[in-house]
């Protein structure tokens, strides 16, 4: 049962490896990366080679951000489409956000979670926890449960922390655990009821504000709190510029604090909404060209640490509405890649750096020794055809909901194999 | 020239041509409501819904009006009396309502974007009555079309818009009609109700009005939302009525041949005090009589122009 990858660009960031080399699986393991032909195996009845010239060979895709909706939203979609949408977007592992129906915040959930993963047998799902019971955001949710059930986080996503007091002791008493502390950070009521990033557009059409800075208060507390308490927190989805500038200082001055970016954050700008379309309709909100360009910065100075998907499955039932009615969230597993291929395309991230934010980066975030292509890893491997040109068509999309904004783009790069403990999970057929 | 477009869901998108176009024939249509039999056979056998999701009295009846006198066939359906009560979403609803065949729709709705959802989604032409605080097409264009009555041109007249502007679509909508066609937009209102980069849309902006009252040969009072100081935008009504009300002091320094607007429905001794709702300068009532040319005209542009030969 050994598989030889062979002749591909192999892509390391742990490493730092960038060449072409051959990569020898042995059952679920990685058994060595060794320049071409060094590997010639002996001819073996068990041995399946793999050809891979022209792809990249990167380690698995992890995503620290995913909504599976289920339990309790499986109409939007299941831990199994999920997990098919994930392995067709290149990802071998992804994190799952904890609002469920029923929350996330005890192992019963959290058992769940695993044992359906485990039934779907494709990516690996690693549960985030709540910080608070319910995501109340009033008492703690008990950590050490959880982090025994199987969490490698915890977060209230979706519903800001309110409570700085709340926010403090979770930062602390994740400590014990070595539990990141992943922030939405969202003053709820600078937010109030806005549905778009405050700006020239907002006052175009007319449609209610979120301000950047409802972002950057809330980036500059939990930093502050972080730094209070030596937790380590963990910021989703960076969307302004402010709170760019702020992740930056708080690592200058040592604090543990990583953060990441969506692609949509770092693709489109306040602009497209001028279309009405729901799809784009997401919090935090698609800010302006100014905060972009901040994005950008951060990637490419190593304040983002990660690339996140933020892929929050919704149907026609919340999304064909008027955009005021319209639940926030768009899919992101199966466009992720690609759009972060647009990046290096433009000379902003070098392949192994953005690589590394699809891999090496979010694993160390969590904790988990994957993310890199070592001897007696676990063979956790996409194949990325970089130069393969394709039409985003949500018809084709594994994940049960539809709700992406970049339907019909063209885009470039596309994961053709992706293996998970040595086992094919996704093979694009042509 | 012809009015090329399948609805009018905004003024931004329009050409000043195509604005130029609808006061011109708005000015054709304006006699008809003089006759003593105010009908003529345009839009006979055409059918008109309003379809309204915010009560309105005097928009709805204005367009209804304007389609009755060309002979169309209208139904009103409003928020209280409909299917919406029972939950239907607007798409659906627009289904039903493509079943049937209208060949306009008029959509009053408070969400921003709503009439531009549902012309994706009928063959019907949609005519936005209002959506939200985005856009107010038809009051743009009756205001347009009331101070080219009065001035006799739009182009170099100094407009000054004072009030509540982040939540007016009236506002926005003459904001992008009155720059198109060439006025000088100035407005004037409380810090807390001035959208963020209002300058960068070509008008300049004040705070007190009387800093933009002496300049302005046109002066649009918008309406303020009685429940804008739960809101923390105000701090009572008393106070803003106090500072930027429209009363005849602050008029006092205004020129001798000043036009004063008003959308409605006004609150007298808020925003405007009765002796100036009432006083020689006032079209607030023009404006009203206006509404009814204007939207014939546009029935007119968007459904009855290959009849017409």
């Amino acid at each position: 049962m050994s598989k030889l990858i062979r002749g591909g660009r192999v892509l390391d960031p742990a490493s730092g490896l960038d060449e072409l080399h051959d990569v020898l699986i042995e059952g679920r393991m990685i058994h060595s990366v060794s320049p071409p032909g060094s590997l010639e195996a002996k001819p073996d009845s068990s041995l399946t080679i793999i050809e891979a010239d022209g792809l990249w060979v990167v380690p698995g895709l992890i995503d620290l951000h995913t909504h599976l909706r289920e339990p309790g939203e499986e109409y939007k979609e299941t831990i199994l489409t999920g997990s098919q949408a994930a392995a067709a977007g290149g990802f071998t592992a992804i994190c799952c956000m904890p609002n469920t129906k029923p929350v996330n915040d005890n192992s019963a959930v959290t058992d769940l979670i695993l044992r359906r993963a485990m039934e779907a047998d494709l990516v690996r799902v690693f549960p985030v926890g709540a910080i608070s019971q319910g995501q109340k955001g009033e008492m703690l949710a008990e950590y050490a449960e959880l982090k025994e059930a199987g969490v490698v986080a915890v977060s209230d996503d979706g519903r800001a922390v309110v409570n700085s007091q709340l926010m403090r002791r979770a930062l602390e008493y994740a400590r014990i655990f070595d539990l990141p502390v992943i922030s939405h950070a969202e003053d709820r009521d600078l937010a109030g009821d806005g549905v778009m990033h405050e700006g020239l557009v907002s006052t175009r059409l007319g449609l209610r504000e979120i301000p950047g800075v409802a972002e950057d208060i809330m980036v500059f507390r939990d930093c502050s709190l972080a730094a209070l308490t030596g937790g380590r927190l963990h910021i989703a989805h960076l969307s302004s510029a402010g709170a760019v500038e702020l992740v930056r200082q708080f690592k200058a001055r040592g604090v543990q604090v990583t953060a990441e970016a969506t692609p949509h954050h770092f693709t489109l700008t306040d602009e497209a909404l001028e279309s009405f379309d729901t799809n784009l309709k997401v919090n935090p909100p698609i800010r302006s060209s100014s905060d972009l360009a901040a994005i950008h910065q951060g990637l490419a100075d190593g304040t983002i640490d990660a690339i996140a998907t933020d892929h929050a499955p919704h149907s026609t039932i919340e999304k064909d509405v008027e955009f005021d009615y319209a639940a926030f969230g768009m899919i992101g597993l199966e466009t992720a890649l690609p759009l972060t291929l647009r990046l290096v395309d433009q000379g902003l991230l070098s392949p192994l750096e953005a690589i590394a934010k699809l891999t090496r980066n979010p694993a160390r975030i969590i904790g988990v020794d994957l993310g890199r292509l070592a001897p007696g890893l676990p063979a956790d491997v996409t194949l990325i055809d970089p130069q393969r040109e394709i039409t985003v068509d949500v018809k084709q999309f594994r994940s049960k909901s539809k709700n992406s904004p970049f339907h019909g783009w063209h885009l470039k790069g596309k994961a053709v194999m992706v293996l998970r403990d040595g086992n094919v999970i996704f093979r694009d057929e042509p | 020239m012809q009015f090329r477009k399948k609805d009018l869901l905004g003024i931004k998108h329009l050409e000043p041509e195509e604005i130029d176009l609808v006061l011109e024939t708005a000015e054709i249509f304006k006699e008809i409501s003089t006759r003593p039999i105010k009908k003529v056979p345009t839009l006979r056998g055409r059918t008109v819904v309003h379809l309204f999701y915010e009560p309105s009295t005097r928009t709805r009846t204005s367009f209804e009006i304007a389609a009755k006198r060309l002979s169309a066939d209208t139904f009103n359906i409003s928020a209280s009396t409909s299917s919406i009560v029972k939950g239907e979403t607007l798409i659906d609803t627009a289904k039903n309502l493509e079943a049937m065949n209208p060949d306009v729709i008029v959509l009053r709705h408070s969400a921003a974007g709503a009439p531009h959802m549902l012309a994706r989604h009928v063959k019907a032409s949609v005519i936005n009555a209002g959506d939200g605080m985005h856009e107010h097409p038809t009051q743009a264009l009756l205001d347009l079309f009331t101070i080219r009555d009065k001035k006799g041109a739009i182009s170099g007249q100094t407009i000054a818009i004072i009030g509540d502007i982040a939540h007016s679509r009236v506002a926005r909508s003459n904001i992008w009609a009155l720059t198109k066609m060439g006025a000088r937009v100035l407005v004037a209102g409380p810090t807390t109700m001035i959208p963020k980069d209002l300058d960068q849309l070509g008008v300049k902006v004040f705070y007190r009005p009387e800093d933009v009252i002496p300049e302005a040969d046109v002066i649009m009072m918008l309406r303020i939302q009685l429940e804008r100081q739960d809101q923390m935008l105000l701090p009572s009504l008393r106070e803003y009525s106090r500072v930027f009300g429209l009363d005849e002091k602050k008029l006092s320094s205004a020129k001798p041949e000043v036009l004063i607007m008003h959308p409605g429905p006004i609150n007298r001794g808020v925003e405007i005090s009765p002796a100036v709702a009432d006083g020689p300068y006032s079209v607030i009532l023009d404006q009203v009589n206006n509404g009814v040319a204007v939207r014939m005209a546009l029935l007119y542009l968007l459904i009855g122009g290959e009849k017409d030969e």
